[in-house]
């Protein structure tokens, strides 16, 4: 049983060649039929199961662990507490200390005598089943005295309560970039002086709530450690980082250890860690010598797998009086959670470049300070730094129109980069290689009905309608292809960014690609096979797609920040043009030519001149058998290529979405969504628009639904999928997407990335929206996620906003000082 | 241990169990019927999606043993004759799975709401699919693939 592909419905200017087709998924064929390899579906022989004893405090110490009852129990083959594995475990590292003098807590995989987050790992319990290892872990007696937890982020900036008292403070690191200092720009404290003095300045304060990343596949890892080396398969988007962390951390040497990511289902930054229970299901496995599996459920994803977002954002905005942004001043307060992460304190870091996002300020300052909670971690989500930037850019991008008296999209017009401006380096000190946001703009205004839309809102304004219309616009812009190695280096991160691929001509005529990338969704089998059998002549069904395992795979950097594509399909193009340098001149030799006299065309070695000709796979043959191959040529290929770009690239484009809003209630509604992106060369339309509407509903979800909440215990409140409100197929609505075209120069195809960009830019256009329409009612602001209740809270209250609950925003701005935050009750703003 | 004779996917199997054992855990861990998927702990994903007599289920949701006596069929077993069942076909041909996690359970929701009815509108398609969470798509796909199921099934029906 195998899919036919007899109703491909190619569109009429569908591309002569495989890149830009929209090729159905090769991966799908497994999936849709329940073949599928998830890490979880592994059964070992002799295979033990492991079952977590977590902690139900958000900070205490272990005063003892009792673990005789369990180990007695039917089944049970051991209990191992962090006392019995400290020698062995490892530990879970950060990446990215952010600043030389970074505070970082040792994270233990399974702690031995403090807990900092209540679900932390205190005992492992191993047993035959699954099942008999969970009933054993209710058995383990722990005694925990408890301390006092910090869990609000504006509470721990304080330090009269610390998160973990041996570091004395709750402040991880501060990081700054300054556009005077660095010498890209102007001095952002002069420029909002002079606009104080007769321009405008706007302040506000956003915040970023905490995310779950809510991957569809609970985490899985299972370790046989019978072989040479310790086999590890793990839902992970990071085989070859998993690697590395636990060769740095455990004392197994790196060539022991291959890492297995089979079908991974989902991740989107989720499962860009090393995690505790990864580490400690090897530790078991190590003592015990038997294959063990870990799976955990999906109330433990909630309170383990890291979190993301959570910041709060202060930011000032300086402009003349007709709208010309003169600076923007971000000072961040970010929660890391109890431990830094993988990436950890560098996630609000890579919003640094972004909150200038597509336009020409004047002067620029971004400060974040990092501190830590008695909360789970939190690491990249998503977008991971870029979409909290463009949503406080945004936002303060309609409140200026407001201020000016202009519509939002004449605002961003004012201020942004104009496209015969490209090459521009921007006031971050970025150099954005391409873009066009006017005909971005254009389309997704005329694909909207702007105008149309707008016309409405005025009836219903006049009408006093009880729903109301509001328009929300995002131009937002990101930078994606993680990363310039240097750049990276100067950031203290822990790695290079570089890609690795590898090509095999197979002596039968098909080609196996080795990618360093670690698909979990995206179709890089599919997509990568449409690069190389472009490049090489072949047909697009010979081309095999190899990934997920270090001992097939052996060099790689993974998937994430929209990386795969611009630098990993970068690395599978240069290693396919390396294998027809190679070809070339034993192809000569076959042809009876000269090398200059060969010329490589749609998969054949052709003489100049002439019909004579051979193709690159009977080349491979002729390799493969030796028998004829010019003198001291070596009988191979194949080719490996390892690519680190020179820059970033920058997707960017325009979202719209219309709300309408139920004043009498509070209810919002969706009632269009456009979006068009410019995400440079696209290989496969249809896996692109996959990825732009998953994306967008995330983004939404953070405006609309989702948001991490705790009790005053430290407890997740919703930890469970019964509230942690994903979106369902009922919540959300169909959208329009389209495309304009700006290829990257950074690249050979000239591709930008498509992972992230929805999520980046809806979360703004849709609070813009809904502020749009009842901004008329006094409202400027309303607290993520804009929940019924607060949308009813904000009209009631006028100018005053819905806070995070019914907690009080920190006095942030000096007092006096105009538009304040708005929960404050100031009202000299242009809310009035 | 109870002892329950259960049909999955066309093969009778009779097996003793515990009687706390999950229907899904049965299948998985049991038959090895591993395309049936566990996503949540809440009943709230609908992943793990099968039919129990030809209507569908949260297998999490059901104990092995009250599928005594009845007839299974999963996401392995909706292919016939060695052809692709249409939602399946569906899925594909409009790009309605990513990672792929949801998808076993999404086709066994799809297939039986278009059972029940064979020409839904799209809002009826969001309604009939709200118990089944999809965290790649946005939805938007599978709707396409639901529609376009919807179409090529009573094209079927038609033309035997």
């Amino acid at each position: 049983m195998t899919i036919t592909e007899d109703r491909e419905a190619q569109a009429p200017d569908a591309p002569a060649g495989e890149v830009g087709k929209a090729r159905r998924r090769k991966e799908d064929q497994r999936l849709i039929t329940g073949r599928t390899r998830w890490t979880d579906n592994i059964q070992l022989p002799g295979m033990l199961h492991l079952a977590m004893v977590r902690s139900p405090f958000a900070h205490a110490t272990i005063s003892s662990i009792d673990a005789a009852e369990a180990k007695g129990a039917p089944g049970v083959i051991g209990v191992f507490t962090g006392e019995d594995l400290k020698d062995i475990q490892g530990v879970n590292i950060t990446a990215w200390p952010v600043s030389p003098d970074q505070k970082t807590p040792d994270h233990l995989p399974v702690a031995v005598s403090h807990v900092a987050h209540a679900g932390e790992i205190v005992a492992v319990v191993v047993a035959r089943s699954a099942a008999e290892a969970r009933d054993a872990a209710e058995l383990v007696d722990v005694d925990y005295d408890e301390l006092p937890a910090v869990l609000d982020l504006k509470e721990a900036a304080k330090d009269e309560v610390l998160a973990h008292p041996d570091l004395g403070t709750n402040k991880s690191a501060t990081w700054q970039l300054d556009s005077a200092g660095q010498g890209s720009g102007g001095d952002v404290d002069e420029a909002i002086a002079k606009a104080r003095d007769g321009g405008i300045v706007i302040e506000r304060e956003y915040r970023q709530q905490r995310l779950i990343p809510a991957f569809m596949e609970p985490r899985s890892t299972v370790v046989d450690p019978t072989g040479e080396q310790v086999t590890m398969w793990s839902a992970t988007q990071i085989p070859h980082v998993l690697r590395f962390c636990i060769a740095a951390t455990t004392g197994l040497p790196e060539s022991k250890i291959r890492v297995i990511a089979p079908d991974v289902g989902g991740g989107f930054g989720g499962k860009l860690q090393t995690t505790p229970e990864e580490f400690a299901t090897l530790a078991v496995a190590r003592k015990l010598g038997k294959p063990c599996k870990f799976t955990e459920t999906r109330s433990e994803t909630m309170v383990s797998g890291h979190h993301g977002r959570d910041q709060w954002q202060k930011l000032t905005l300086s402009a003349e009086k007709d709208g010309t942004v003169t600076g923007l001043k971000v000072e961040l307060m970010a929660d890391l959670g109890a431990y830094a992460a993988i990436v950890g304190g560098g996630v609000p870091v890579l919003g640094a470049w972004m909150f200038n996002s597509i336009y020409k300020f004047g002067a620029y300052q971004f400060n974040t300070t990092n501190y830590y909670t008695n909360k789970t971690w939190v690491d990249a989500y998503r977008g991971a730094g870029r979409p909290e930037a463009t949503y406080a850019i945004e936002r303060l991008m309609d409140e200026l129109a407001v201020e000016v008296g202009v519509d939002p999209l004449e605002i961003r017009e004012k201020n942004w980069i104009k496209h015969e401006e490209f090459p521009f380096t921007t006031v971050a000190g970025m150099t954005y290689d391409s873009g066009n946001y006017e005909a971005a703009t254009a389309k997704a205004r005329e694909l909207f009905g702007y105008d149309e839309l707008r016309a409405e809102q005025k009836r219903r304004r006049e009408s006093n309608d009880p729903v109301q219309l509001g328009l929300g616009v995002s131009t937002f812009t990101e930078m994606c292809g993680l990363a310039p190695s240097r750049i990276l280096g100067a950031l203290s991160y822990g790695a290079g960014g570089w890609e690795s691929a590898s090509i095999r001509m197979l002596a039968t005529g098909t080609v196996e690609v080795v990618t360093g990338t670690s698909p979990h969704g995206q179709g890089h089998e599919t997509a990568w096979s449409q690069i190389v059998a472009d490049r090489l002549g072949v047909p697009f069904e010979n081309v095999e797609v190899l990934h997920g395992d270090t001992q097939i795979a052996p060099k790689g950097m993974d998937s994430y920040g929209s990386r795969s594509l611009v630098v990993g399909g970068e690395a599978v193009l240069r290693a396919a043009d390396k294998v027809i340098e190679k070809a070339k001149p034993i192809a000569a030799h076959l042809l009876e030519a000269s090398v200059d006299d060969v010329e490589f065309k749609a998969g054949t070695f052709g003489v100049k001149g002439t019909d004579k000709g051979v193709t690159i796979s009977e080349v491979a043959l002729a390799t493969w058998t030796g028998h004829n191959l010019p003198d001291g040529t070596e009988p191979s290929i194949d080719a490996d290529a390892t690519f680190d770009p020179d820059n970033f690239s920058f997707p960017h484009g325009t979202h719209l979405c219309a709300m309408e809003v139920d004043t009498e209630t509070g209810a919002t509604k969706m009632r269009k969504y456009v979006c068009v992106d410019d995400i440079g060369t696209i290989i496969n339309p249809l896996i692109v628009e996959g990825q732009v509407h998953g994306g967008l509903v995330q983004g939404i979800a953070q405006a609309l639904w989702e948001g991490a909440e705790y009790d005053d215990q430290g407890t997740l409140v919703t930890g469970s999928f019964v509230d942690y409100t994903l979106p369902t197929a009922a919540d959300t609505i169909s959208f329009v997407t389209d495309h304009t075209t700006s290829p990257s120069t950074y690249n050979t195809l000239g591709t930008k990335g498509v992972g992230e960009a929805g999520t980046i830019a809806s979360t703004p256009a849709v609070v813009n929206a809904i502020v749009d329409a009842v901004r008329h009612l006094g409202v400027n602001d309303i607290v993520m996620p804009c929940t019924p209740e607060r949308v009813w809270k904000a009209i009631q209250a006028g100018a005053a906003v819905t806070t995070e609950g019914e907690r009080d925003a920190a006095p942030h701005f000096d007092e006096g000082a105009p538009n304040q935050d708005p929960a404050s009750g100031a009202s000299e703003g242009s809310d009035q | 241990m109870t002892r329950i004779n259960v049909t999955v996917d066309g093969v009778r199997y009779s097996d003793e169990v515990e009687p706390r054992t999950l229907l899904v855990q049965y299948l998985r861990e049991g038959l090895g019927k591993t395309g049936t998927v566990v996503g949540c702990d809440t009943s709230n994903c609908g992943a793990c999606t099968v039919h129990l007599d030809g209507t569908s289920v949260k297998s999490c949701n059901v104990l092995a043993v009250q599928a005594d006596g009845h007839e299974v069929t999963t996401i392995e077993g909706l292919a016939t004759d060695g052809e692709l069942h249409p939602v399946q076909r569906a899925f594909h041909e409009t790009h309605a799975l990513q990672c792929g996690y949801c998808t076993p359970g999404m086709i066994m929701q799809a297939c039986d709401l278009l059972k029940e009815n064979a020409d839904p509108s799209e809002q009826e398609i969001r309604e009939g699919l709200e118990g089944n969470l999809c965290r790649c798509t946005g939805y938007h796909n599978i709707v396409k693939a639901v529609q376009q199921a919807a179409k090529d099934l009573s094209s079927q029906a038609v033309g035997s």
